[in-house]
């Protein structure tokens, strides 16, 4: 196990290095001059230059990316050209408030997404199962700025049941105003997750009902829906966290075009208004930081797989 | 493959194919949505009821009516007739860039499935390392750093962040076909590497490759939709569903629900429909 763990690790690394290159090259290489957003259309070519000079842009594009690579390294991020701020104090509250909405997203998702799996399985192929299946997977490819919208629609504008801003107007709402604000977006996420995770949900319980130990279970006298839940969850119930895992990528994307319509000051909000005002060191920081944390969970979902199954574990040590 | 011998059961394998397909309710139902939106796409002008810039001061956000079935948004433009022909513009990047895609990814899969080595294991980091980071954030970034969004960059880019996720299931596929003996068979008569990728390989991966079309053509309807909702997919002002909205999701706080409704189940509809006919192909192709 310790083999299988520094080795991916090690490849988590490699991969985050390619990363920052990609992130960097594609900022440095592709047309678009920075000191011409920054200084406006009107500059003269001589100012553009001495900006250039000033902010070591007139450096080849491999020191550049080497002297920008050691100082994310040693935590120095830079400077936002947007609001003459590090970029640490601009990421790091709205990156927090995003983790604050992905977690009540999680809460909702995680069992509600699993309970369908459940219900889907022990009713295979009958009318609930095909709803929840179909359903499921028609609703996770309607993109996340469709279902925010027609939810405020519904229970913000129509029924008020929900406030419409994902943010309560008072400074310092309480933990319960702030997290009842965040359910309306956090159901638009469960729409777009549900019919991945209660998909692999329902593939697990299917293969555990059909296994001897549940034939075994049934025979000792359990009523079927109570051996499930005593048996047949525990061994579904990790494979499908390590999906979960996987899904982080969608719910980080998914996290620009909600917080733009629930109006939320979170990390979507400032990588929007970073594109919108082309500003590049906050922008790089912040793609940078959404691949550490994707590979992170990408590498918590590897080692859980292999955790379960020691025949993945054999294989990356060889 | 040879094909004198195996164009017969070939024939009653793809007859038998399309009789399922029929059967299959999803498939029948998405791929009807799908044609529905094709025509709207092509023959837009002839359904659509009025100029799409055809503005009515008299009526400016008015509510769907007989006169208008959709109502009108801000400038008194007929909303049924921007829906009908904002299909075009949607539908042409995500297939444009869906096709790219796949292209540019089936050909890296099969080459990387084939040579495996060093090649491989270099492309499959860099595949890695690209889809570590989310479509949209790429995108954007990507537009950021053009400087500016139009139709042909947005699908270069989507095309071109598709190509790896496209590769790796291609040359997953590759990786089992290659221990066939038509293979070995194809190395002995000492064929062309090409020969044996593109006349070999590729037909017998192509129900995969299908699939895979299919699928990410869902996904490119979801990134094209979310990209010009954020304002960055295509040209401002062009009749698009996605554009539609981010100009008038936030009268819906006042009531005024219809200029941001209608084309929001046009996005659905249309991803929906996608996503039934992928189902539908993977039934059949029993993947």
């Amino acid at each position: 196990m310790l083999r299988f763990l520094v080795k991916r690790t090690g490849l988590a690394v490699v991969t985050l290095f390619i990363v920052s290159g990609i992130v960097f090259f594609m900022t440095s290489i592709l047309p678009g001059d920075q000191a011409r957003q920054l200084l406006g259309r009107e500059a003269s070519a001589e100012s553009v230059k001495l900006w250039r000079i000033e902010n070591g842009f007139n450096r080849p594009l491999v020191v550049q990316y080497f002297s920008w690579i050691s100082k994310v390294l040693r935590g120095d991020l830079g400077m936002s050209l947007q609001y003459d701020l590090p970029v640490s104090e601009i990421l790091a509250p709205a990156a927090s408030k995003s983790a604050q909405l992905a977690i009540v997203a999680l809460i909702i998702i995680v069992p509600v997404s699993i309970l369908g799996g459940v219900v889907a399985a022990m009713n295979r192929d009958k009318l609930a199962d095909r709803l929840i299946t179909v359903g499921g997977l028609s609703a996770t490819v309607i993109p996340e700025f469709v279902w925010s919208v027609i939810l405020i629609l519904i229970f913000g504008v129509a029924f008020r049941i929900f406030p419409i801003s994902a943010f309560p107007s008072e400074e310092d709402a309480d933990l319960l105003i702030r997290v009842y604000h965040l359910i309306l977006p956090s159901i638009a996420l469960l729409l777009v997750l549900f019919g991945y995770i209660s998909r692999i949900t329902r593939a697990g319980v299917i293969e555990a009902l059909d296994s001897d130990y549940m034939r075994t279970a049934v025979l000792k006298g359990h009523t079927k829906r109570a051996a499930v839940f005593r048996h047949v969850l525990r061994n579904a119930l990790l494979p499908t966290i390590a999906v979960i895992a996987t899904q982080v990528p969608y719910l980080v994307g998914g996290l620009i075009a909600i917080e733009r319509v629930f109006n939320y000051p979170g990390f979507g909000s400032v990588l929007l208004a970073a594109v919108t005002a082309k500003d590049f060191s906050l922008l790089q920081t912040a793609v940078l930081l959404t691949g550490v944390v994707i590979v992170c969970f990408q590498l918590l979902s590897d080692v859980l797989f292999a955790l379960l199954n020691p025949r993945i574990r054999q294989r990356v040590a060889e | 493959m040879n094909d004198s011998t195996q164009s017969t059961p070939k024939g009653t394998v793809a007859q038998e194919r399309i009789a399922v397909l029929r059967k299959n309710k999803a498939f029948v139902v998405g791929s009807s949505i799908l044609i529905f939106w094709i025509i709207c796409a092509i023959f837009g002008k002839l359904i659509a009821r009025y100029e799409i810039d055809q503005m009515d001061f008299e009526a400016t956000y008015a509510a769907p009516s007989g006169k208008y079935w959709f109502g009108t948004d801000g400038l008194g433009q007929d909303i049924y007739s921007r829906v009908i022909i904002g299909s075009r513009l949607i539908i042409l990047i995500a297939f444009s860039a869906t096709a790219l895609g796949t292209a540019v990814g089936a050909s890296i899969g099969l080459i990387a499935g084939y040579l495996k080595g060093t090649f491989d294991m270099i492309l499959m980091r860099i595949l890695e390392a690209i889809s570590a980071i989310p479509v949209i954030i790429v995108a954007l970034l990507a537009i950021a750093a053009v400087g500016g969004s139009s139709t042909i960059i947005t699908i270069l880019i989507i095309g071109f962040i598709f190509a790896p996720n496209v590769a790796r299931t291609i040359r997953a596929a590759v990786l089992a076909e290659a221990e066939y003996e038509y293979v070995a068979a194809a190395k002995l008569r000492s064929e062309k590497t090409s020969h044996i990728l593109f006349k070999e390989i590729l037909p017998n991966v192509m129900p995969t490759l299908i699939v895979e079309f299919t699928v990410r053509l869902g996904y490119a309807i979801f990134a094209v939709a979310t990209l010009s909702f954020l304002g960055a997919g295509v040209e401002a002002g062009s009749p698009d569903w996605g554009t539609q909205v981010a100009d008038t999701w936030s009268l819906i706080f006042s009531n005024t629900y219809w200029p941001t409704l209608f084309p929001a189940i046009a996005i659905a509809s249309l991803a929906v429909s996608i996503n039934l006919i992928s189902d539908g192909l993977l039934e059949v192709f029993e993947l």
